[in-house]
């Protein structure tokens, strides 16, 4: 058994690489652009809020699998053709950022208005307030929803393998088909379940390091 | 010398200032009291800038400026909330610190050297690296004040400075209060509370609900 393990590892691992950087790239685009978007969906200019709320809708009320299938065999149909992996970002990227927006704006709602009175007499750009004041409160206040939305992507980045892409579920997969034994499977859900516990672990100890202030 | 002039301010149709005119001396204290409801909070701040007026005009020493406006020159009204408003992401060091060096682009070493003697003239010595939570209400006040004077503003304004304190500590402000002026610093008081007034302000300007 642990002979078999050695010869399918390799490409359980190499999946895992692809599951990562999928993991990864989302996480460090979708992230501040779901701050963008919490910050844009606060603004009193109506047009823009009711677009973000169009683009929230459709990204949150559609399956993230239907997105991925859009925008990788849809989208060619209309001239625009992305490789597969390009197209699993940017599937992810755009779905994740609408929840994350979400999560920020009531970040940003739950910052006191008392909060930007006091860095407006203090004479600090709305910039300023932003950047030293508001953002560090909404990042502690959102942490704990982020933080369920980055352990759901371990997960969603499974959804990949739909259009093609070589992540850890579809190299599980292939080996059982082709070995007929469970074994690939149960590895895959080990690896899963270590990532997950890499995220939570991480997470917790960014939670740690917010609770100097309260 | 700040001089207020025909000062209007409505919300809607309901006016909450009439026509108001006041000047407030340089090293004196003005208490604006009057009953809840009476405008005296709305009063400060269209005079810290946080509200506009419907008409009026804002002098100091007979020059026009715009309280609205953030992108002046220098720093006229300083204000101390009625719930403080420290910035709780932010230790006492930083909330006093921040706006000197990113508005007025002070360095930084000489801002906590003003910060750390500020702190000391107030009794808050040590406490430069604690968080807004781990201070009492009076300290908090207390690190508000600093923040405003800080910015080095010509008027301190109060939003009622002792409803959230006890009476022993109401002493306190006064003395801190009365402390200030003998620096020259002018500051306007808004509270509900006639002793205090009587016990800090040079002028007690009464305001009374419009009907």
């Amino acid at each position: 058994m642990i002979q078999y393990i050695e010869q399918i590892l390799p490409a359980l691992l190499s999946g895992t690489k692809m599951t990562l950087l999928i993991f990864f790239w989302t996480l460090i685009a979708s992230i501040p652009l779901g701050a963008l978007v919490g910050l844009g969906l606060i603004q009193k200019f109506k047009p823009l809020v009711w677009l973000l709320n169009i683009y929230v809708w459709l990204m949150r009320g559609t399956p993230l699998l239907l997105q991925l299938i859009f925008v990788f065999y849809g989208l060619p149909i209309l001239g625009i053709i992305f490789q597969r992996y390009d197209a699993a970002l940017f599937a992810f990227i755009l779905n994740y950022t609408a929840y994350f927006g979400e999560i920020f704006r009531g970040g940003f709602q739950s910052v006191p208005k008392g909060q930007f009175e006091s860095a407006r007499v203090l004479r600090l750009s709305y910039g300023q307030t932003i950047r030293k004041i508001v953002i560090p409160q909404v990042f502690k206040i959102v942490l704990p929803s982020i933080g369920n939305e980055v352990i759901n992507l371990v997960k969603d980045s499974s959804l990949v393998y739909v259009i093609g892409l070589g992540d850890l579920l579809r190299a599980g997969n292939v080996a059982t088909a082709r070995d007929v034994t469970l074994l690939p499977l149960i590895l895959v859900g080990i690896i899963y379940l270590a990532l997950t516990a890499v995220c939570t672990i991480v997470l917790k100890m960014i939670e740690k390091r917010e609770n100097v202030w309260q | 010398m700040l001089e207020i002039k025909d000062l209007t301010k409505k919300f809607g149709t309901k006016t909450v200032i009439d026509d108001l005119s006041m000047t407030v001396k340089d090293n004196e204290i003005m208490a604006i009291v009057g009953p809840s409801g009476a405008g005296k909070t709305t009063l400060l701040r269209c005079i810290t800038g946080l509200e506009s007026v419907n008409q009026g005009q804002f002098f100091w020493n007979g020059t026009q400026f715009d309280p609205t406006n953030t992108d002046q020159k220098e720093t006229i009204i300083g204000v101390v909330f009625q719930d403080y408003q420290l910035f709780p992401n932010l230790t006492v060091m930083g909330n006093i610190t921040l706006a000197p060096t990113m508005v007025k682009k002070l360095p930084l070493a000489e801002v906590q050297k003003t910060a750390r003697e500020l702190l000391a003239r107030l009794g808050l010595e040590g406490k430069e690296d604690l968080y807004p939570f781990q201070l009492s209400g009076g300290q908090k006040q207390r690190v508000a004040i600093v923040r405003a004077l800080a910015m080095n503003p010509k008027i301190l304004c109060y939003d009622e400075p002792t409803s959230a304190l006890d009476p022993a500590l109401r002493d306190e402000v006064a003395e801190i209060i009365l402390g200030l002026k003998k620096q020259q610093m002018t500051q306007i008081v808004v509270t509900h509370d006639m002793d205090f007034a009587q016990n800090v302000a040079d002028e007690i300007k009464r305001v009374e609900q419009i009907d």
